[in-house]
């Protein structure tokens, strides 16, 4: 159990920046999400908090010990790789034994030959065993013991590097996308085994993912990092409903946020699509792009029009498609009603309540509204 | 009920058909089968067993090269084969040979491919040069041995004596010119076997070795023991055998630098068998030696593929 802090992280590959200065402090038993799409330099954070990659510059502390320049193997923390990283050759009883082994027997000791002769080995050899027996029971997978990992299914396999990953007992467990090679089915049973697994240990997780939806239902705090930097660290909640950035906003939730251009009057009003909004902000006058959740989309009702295009009826609910206009601007709205989906082509009214709206400014960044009224805007505009 | 009658009426005929063409079907999906063997089939016998068989059969004759005549003698070539202390001198040569140039060749083959992958410069550098020995004629490189080993001008016996050790007669000294043969036969194949365990090497997952690193393997050894070693499993069982047929086959090298001497102490079983065959005409007894070096062929190959069933390969 320990808390992770990170200080002033830079790495970069060949003249190339992967990491811009990354200051976060991970929390004694949190399970943290370091999420962002491909080659925002993540799994790289990762790599470097294990000490499989040194940085170029900054400080890592592990329960406030600077562990700059220490083996990875000296680090005490545990990682879970993408693809497992399970030695072939080797049954699951003794992939799992191997950290043990490797702590507890001398490198004499470990001898092929010579080791098992040695006086002591024996009792060492059995509280090995033991430890091994409990982390199977805990992990369900007592009945693997014996086979090899190419004898395992995806899950399976995922199960044995948990577990070995667990046996040490470290200070803190690491994992690198360890749910992306599974199906779409077993991955969600896995989130929830996960996410179940934190709260019985109650250790640190650090846990890297491109998978907005796994960091959403499985941690305490997630940290979106785009482009070699950390944008916004908050809980799910947070990350969701208050995106301090448009990237965020668009990163997080699946269909993606709706983004409309919209225009900061000087009076300090917002314009969206012609129609004023009742809402107000301290922003100087210029384009703004404002975004609304596809479920806060209310259809039928508003101020705003467009035609429907294409319709996800998912059973439990609906996705509607609309094209707004004739500059390609399009719109997602998501029904929880899917008995009464629109008709394909149909006009569509649409609006939606002015505590749904997130605005951001050109640079991206989040732009404070207040309500001018707190009266949904449904009615026509005036102008 | 008429219409389930109809139904299962109906249900049967084409099963009945079905089996009654199934035959002909089959006959005709046979011949096709053996058609698109049989070029395989054809070369294997003509340039594979057949040759073996004749090399048998002639082995109990007492055929001479060039001779209009020949009669079947039975077991009388193996028995003077088994009677010949040639024989068991070049026999015991071999397996000496193979025994000692085997385990040389691995060791320094793997050894070279670590330290070429290890390193991170000049790669292909090395590479070339260690694998220029295979390429290169043996014969020609023998001769070049033949100077390196000469006992007055050698450049050999001139670092020995600069270094104030005593010098030898390599290739001339009953006690030496066997190993000097060794060391010559590693040098050439120690190239081969590096460039296959760099292959091997190559396709070991680098997670393998960072898992190992977060497991506590820290040192380097530790990281052999627990990757590399068992990762290579496969590819070592293929250098160890390859290597081990190569050497069983030796002769260039003894037929240009030692023509099995100083008084047999580097006759080969392949040498034995060409004077045999090729200077003595004694073909159906150089067919015996032949026979006799095919089985240890053949029981290193047998050997190679019981372990590739199991315990190399993982998956």
């Amino acid at each position: 159990m320990a808390q992770i802090e990170l200080s002033a992280i830079r790495k970069s590959f060949d003249g190339t920046d992967v990491l811009n200065g990354i200051d976060f402090r991970i929390g004694d038993g949190e399970f943290i999400s370091l999420v962002g799409p491909s080659g925002c330099g993540k799994s790289t954070l990762l790599r470097i908090i294990a000490g499989l990659e040194p940085q170029n510059s900054g400080q890592i502390h592990i329960d406030g010990r600077p562990v700059d320049g220490i083996r990875p193997s000296a680090r005490n923390l545990a990682m879970v790789f993408q693809s497992y990283a399970l030695y072939p050759h080797l049954s699951t009883f003794d992939n799992i034994a191997v950290p043990l082994r490797m702590r507890r027997l001398s490198a004499i000791e470990r001898l092929p030959l010579l080791g098992p002769l040695l006086p002591g080995r024996r009792a060492k050899e059995r509280g090995i065993r033991a430890d091994i027996e409990t982390i199977a029971e805990q992990l369900d997978i007592a009945p693997l013991l014996r086979r090899k990992p190419g004898q395992l299914s995806g899950g399976q396999r995922q199960r044995v590097a948990v577990g070995r990953a667990m046996v040490r007992e470290p200070l803190a467990f690491l994992f690198d996308e360890p749910l992306s090679n599974l199906d779409a089915k077993l991955r969600v049973h896995m989130r929830a085994e996960l996410a179940e697994l934190h709260r019985r240990l109650k250790a640190t997780f650090v846990y890297v993912t491109h998978d907005q939806a796994e960091a959403m239902t499985m941690s305490s705090r997630i940290a979106v990092m785009m482009g070699g930097e950390l944008i916004q660290a908050g809980t799910p909640a947070e990350i969701y409903n208050d995106p301090g950035d448009i990237r965020v906003a668009e990163f997080i939730g699946s269909p993606k946020i709706n983004i409309l251009p919209g225009r900061i009057r000087k009076d300090g009003g917002i314009d969206v699509l012609g129609t004023a909004l009742r809402l107000a902000c301290g922003a100087t006058a210029g384009e703004c792009r404002v975004g609304v959740r596809p479920e806060r989309i209310d259809l039928g009702t508003g101020p705003f029009s467009g035609s429907v295009v294409h319709l996800e009826n998912l059973g439990a609910e609906a996705f509607v498609h609309l094209a707004i206009g004739d500059a390609g601007l399009r719109l997602i709205a998501r029904l929880a009603d899917v008995r009464h989906l629109p008709a394909m082509g149909s006009p569509v009214a649409f609006g939606f309540a002015s505590d749904a709206v997130r605005a951001f400014d050109p640079a991206g960044k989040r732009i404070p509204l207040r309500a001018e009224q707190s009266e949904r805007i449904r009615e026509p505009a005036h102008v | 009920m008429s219409d389930g009658a109809i139904t299962i009426d109906a249900a049967v005929v084409p099963a009945r058909t079905a089996r009654r063409s199934l035959p002909a079907h089959g006959s005709r999906r046979t011949y096709a089968a053996y058609a698109l063997v049989a070029p395989g089939a054809a070369l294997m016998l003509i340039m594979l067993l057949g040759p073996l068989a004749g090399v048998i059969a002639l082995s109990f004759t007492d055929y001479q090269l060039g001779a209009p005549h020949f009669s079947w003698i039975g077991l009388a070539n193996y028995q003077d084969l088994f009677a010949d202390r040639v024989f068991w001198t070049a026999l015991r040569n071999t397996l000496t040979y193979v025994v000692v140039v085997v385990p040389g060749a691995v060791i320094a083959g793997l050894a070279i491919a670590l330290l070429i992958q290890s390193g991170t410069s000049l790669r292909s550098l090395y590479r070339t040069i260690y694998f220029l020995p295979v390429m290169a004629t043996l014969i020609a490189m023998a001769v070049v041995w033949e100077f390196m080993l000469h006992p007055q001008f050698g450049l050999v016996n001139g670092l020995l004596r600069n270094a104030g050790l005593p010098a030898f007669a390599w290739l001339q000294d009953r006690s030496t010119a066997l190993y000097a043969l060794c060391a010559i036969g590693i040098w050439q194949a120690v190239g081969f076997n590096m460039v296959l365990f760099l292959a091997g090497l190559v396709s070991i997952p680098k997670q393998l070795y960072e898992a190992a690193e977060i497991d506590g393997a820290s040192s380097g050894w530790a990281r052999f023991r627990l990757v590399t070693w068992p990762m290579l499993g496969p590819v070592t069982t293929f250098v160890v055998v390859i290597s081990g047929i190569r050497s069983f086959q030796v002769f260039d090298t003894v037929h240009v630098l030692t023509k099995g001497g100083p008084s047999k102490s580097t006759e080969v079983l392949i040498h034995t068998m060409y004077t045999e065959g090729f200077e003595f005409f004694r073909s159906g007894y150089a067919a015996a030696i032949t026979v006799v070096f095919l089985v240890f062929v053949l029981a290193l190959t047998l050997i190679k593929s019981r372990l590739a069933d199991r315990g190399v390969h993982y998956t």
